[in-house]
């Protein structure tokens, strides 16, 4: 066939592009829902708790992922500076991703429990009054305003559509109650959202301030939780390298 | 007016051309201005000021989203709509149709970067706009694709000029892209927020297969579109090589969809993916270069234009750095160079010697060439204007890249630097501190840039009241010319 017969056919151009822009996407996407070790198998991994979802929802509404990855690579260095590299199940929970582009801030994927509660809400107020160098914007209104948290059994079904095993059903709680244990399995639960959420944010002084339910709350929760959920002491050296 | 002006708006739609170039102009003042913002805050973050809407999270995909969609799209439905009517010698297919592409392009811009300052967002790097106007926009672009194809079915003569070909691959990956990455469940019908279908490795693999071919045909093939027309046109002389334009279109359409995933090098996406995806990457470099050098060569034996073109400048110019910024490309593909260049300036620096040096300058230069022809001038109102944007913009371009190459080759190495006892040599916050000053440079790069941008404004400005006084009479020539 002759170049020159695309080249007068608005059709067949249009079909030999398609067929030409559609292999690469389908060779490299399609496998990763299918082959297995893909994402390993590992303990701990669990869907975000009702306050840890909005404090999430709270990091993508700043951008924050514009200036700070969830992503350890596993090289000598950021292993000294940020821990284990990052598993792809950490992320399995996650929709969208928030592995990031681009450090203009540490790597935060294992930030859990490295400071305190206190120190976070410090440093979402004013960074500078923590760190003085950083270049940080400052976030006093997540101080101040109100956590919405009306919608959360609404968002909690939009995940459960997605795949996150939330659960509706009493067969679907005992399932989780199995994998996750019942104290996790009863925050897991959509009918009891709301008020696992208001429990999570007093049984906590989050902002240092338990009067009332502010997204600093929310959002120090979900900083204090990443990276926490897999203990690797538990696995042999090695066993992660396997699914790379 | 001649009369020869009135017959060809008859011929053509330009009022469509003309409505799009000039909202590219308008959102690239405002998309620049904000990436200078941007830029600025993170020299200088008291600019922050503690307002929510202009922290840098959120005004980061404000400029991303006017640059990328506002300034570059407009520019290319432009063009597009230029180009495919006087290639083809036909009318624009669609009068109101195309229409609503011009109003639904403009608010969903519009109405996307608002809703960002709001904070409304999907957190989709360049596919942040909240769902419902997703899905405006998949509906404003079938409806751009069908515009365009069937303008090409009516068209007056046999071939397709190949500036349609890379059009036409555009609107058709752009549409597959958009869709993919978009897919989402959302909170509720009434909620402007929604969680993405895929997590993790899934999401991240779709992600960047989006966002790379994002560049690969909104930002690359669509302005080689440009360049196929435009340059011939600039220079008066023929493409330089029919073949190598053949094999660079279908090499370039076909590579490029496997490149996205050196985004994720080392990350926890699978191995092979990423090694595929480099392997794909450095064999772009081929394609590549083989679009550059038919654009550069086309201007052989014409060399004396860039003496006297400052057009012409804008567009070698333009295609030097396309040159140079998929040589870096591949380059940074590689993993052992990924491992430093990632998540650094570097990868900043990289992307703008591409869209400032490619995308913007071609852009440039295109729409000097076009605007006069538009509004029936003979030329630009100031030709001295033309040749100062040029320069501010080059040193504008130079000074960003060159900034981000010390910003992020010194952060890589400073992050991986360790002292005779094996710990760490530096802290975070002490890169920070080190990219303070490469910062202040960006920024004052970006202010050369947009002053550019606005001088350009003013001579467009110029341009149509001249033409409009009727000073510019002898229009005739330049309209017969043009085609």
């Amino acid at each position: 066939m002759k170049h020159e017969s695309i080249e007068i056919n608005a059709g067949l151009l249009i079909i030999l592009t398609l067929v030409v822009i559609s292999i690469g996407g389908l060779v490299e996407i399609v496998p990763l829902f299918h082959i297995k070790n893909t994402v390993e198998e590992v303990k701990g991994v669990r869907p975000y708790t009702p306050l840890e979802l909005r404090g999430r929802d709270l990091y993508i509404r700043e951008g924050c992922y514009a200036c700070h990855s969830q992503m350890v690579r596993p090289f000598r260095d950021e292993m000294l500076r940020y821990g284990h590299y990052s598993l792809a199940a950490e992320s399995k929970y996650d929709h969208p991703f928030q592995w990031g582009s681009k450090r203009t801030g540490p790597d935060i994927a294992r930030l859990g429990g490295k400071y305190s509660d206190e120190w976070h809400t410090q440093h979402l107020i004013r960074p500078q009054n923590v760190v003085p160098e950083s270049i940080m914007p400052a976030y006093p209104w997540l101080a101040q305003n109100e956590l919405k948290y009306d919608d959360i059994e609404k968002r909690m079904k939009a995940l459960k559509m997605t795949g996150v095993p939330y659960s509706l059903t009493e067969e679907e709680y005992q399932a989780n109650v199995a994998e996750y244990g019942k104290e996790m399995a009863d925050k897991l639960h959509i009918p009891n959202a709301k008020a696992t959420l208001e429990a999570e944010a007093t049984s906590r002084n989050w902002d240092g301030d338990k009067s009332r339910i502010t997204e600093m709350d929310a959002m120090v929760a979900y900083l204090q939780m990443l990276g926490t959920l897999v203990d690797f002491k538990q696995y042999e050296q090695g066993y992660f390298a396997s699914f790379r | 007016m001649s009369t020869s002006t009135a017959v060809a708006t008859e011929q053509y739609n330009y009022d469509i051309v003309k409505k799009f170039a000039i909202m590219a102009l308008v959102w690239g003042v405002l998309g620049m201005t904000a990436g200078t913002y941007i830029a600025s805050e993170l020299a200088w973050p008291f600019l922050n000021f503690d307002i929510p809407e202009i922290t840098f999270g959120r005004l980061r995909p404000v400029h991303t989203t006017l640059v990328i969609f506002g300034f570059g799209g407009s520019a290319l439905f432009a063009t597009s709509y230029y180009v495919v009517q006087r290639t083809c010698q036909t009318r624009l297919w669609g009068g109101p149709l195309a229409e609503f592409t011009f109003w639904g392009w403009q608010i969903g811009i519009g109405a996307g970067v608002v809703l960002y300052m709001l904070g409304y967002t999907q957190g989709r790097e360049y596919a942040e706009f909240v769902w419902p106007l997703d899905l405006a926009i998949a509906v404003v672009w079938v409806s751009y694709a069908l515009v365009y194809v069937m303008t090409l079915r009516n068209r007056s003569q046999p071939h397709i000029y190949v500036a349609n070909w890379f059009y036409v691959a555009f609107i058709l990956a752009v549409a597959l892209l958009h869709i993919f990455n978009n897919l989402a469940v959302p909170v509720s019908l009434t909620s402007l927020e929604s969680y993405s279908l895929f997590s993790g490795v899934q999401d991240a693999m779709t992600q960047w297969w989006y966002g790379h071919n994002a560049v690969g045909f909104f930002l690359t093939a669509a302005f080689l579109g440009m360049m196929y027309y435009f340059v011939p046109k600039q220079a008066g002389r023929p493409v330089y090589s029919y073949r190598l334009s053949i094999v660079h279109f279908w090499a370039l359409s076909f590579l490029y969809m496997w490149a996205g995933t050196h985004h994720l090098h080392w990350t926890a996406i699978p191995d092979w993916t990423s090694t595929l995806a480099a392997t794909f990457s450095i064999l772009l470099l081929l394609p590549s270069w083989g679009g550059m050098i038919n654009g550069i060569m086309t201007l052989s034996g014409a060399w004396d234009k860039l003496r006297t073109d400052p057009i012409m400048l804008f567009m070698i110019t333009a295609l030097s750095f396309y040159g140079m910024s998929t040589f870096e490309g591949p380059l940074m593909s590689l993993k052992s160079v990924n491992a430093l260049s990632h998540y650094t300036d570097w990868t900043v620096g990289h992307v703008h010697s591409g869209a400032l040096g490619w995308v913007a300058m071609i852009t440039f230069g295109s729409f000097y060439h076009l605007i006069p022809r538009l509004w029936g001038a003979k030329e630009m109102y100031s030709s001295k204007l033309i040749y100062t944007h040029f320069w501010l913009a080059t040193i504008g371009i130079v000074l960003y890249i060159a900034s981000m190459w010390v910003a992020g080759i010194g952060q890589g190495l400073m992050l991986r630097a360790f002292d005779e006892y094996g710990n760490l040599a530096y802290t975070f916050i002490e890169t920070v501190t080190f990219m303070h000053l490469p910062y202040v440079v960006r920024a004052l790069g970006g202010m050369f840039f947009v002053a550019g941008v606005l001088l350009m404004v003013y001579n467009t400005y110029m341009t149509i009241v001249q033409a409009k006084r009727g000073v510019a009479v002898e229009a005739t020539g330049a309209v017969a010319l043009a085609r």
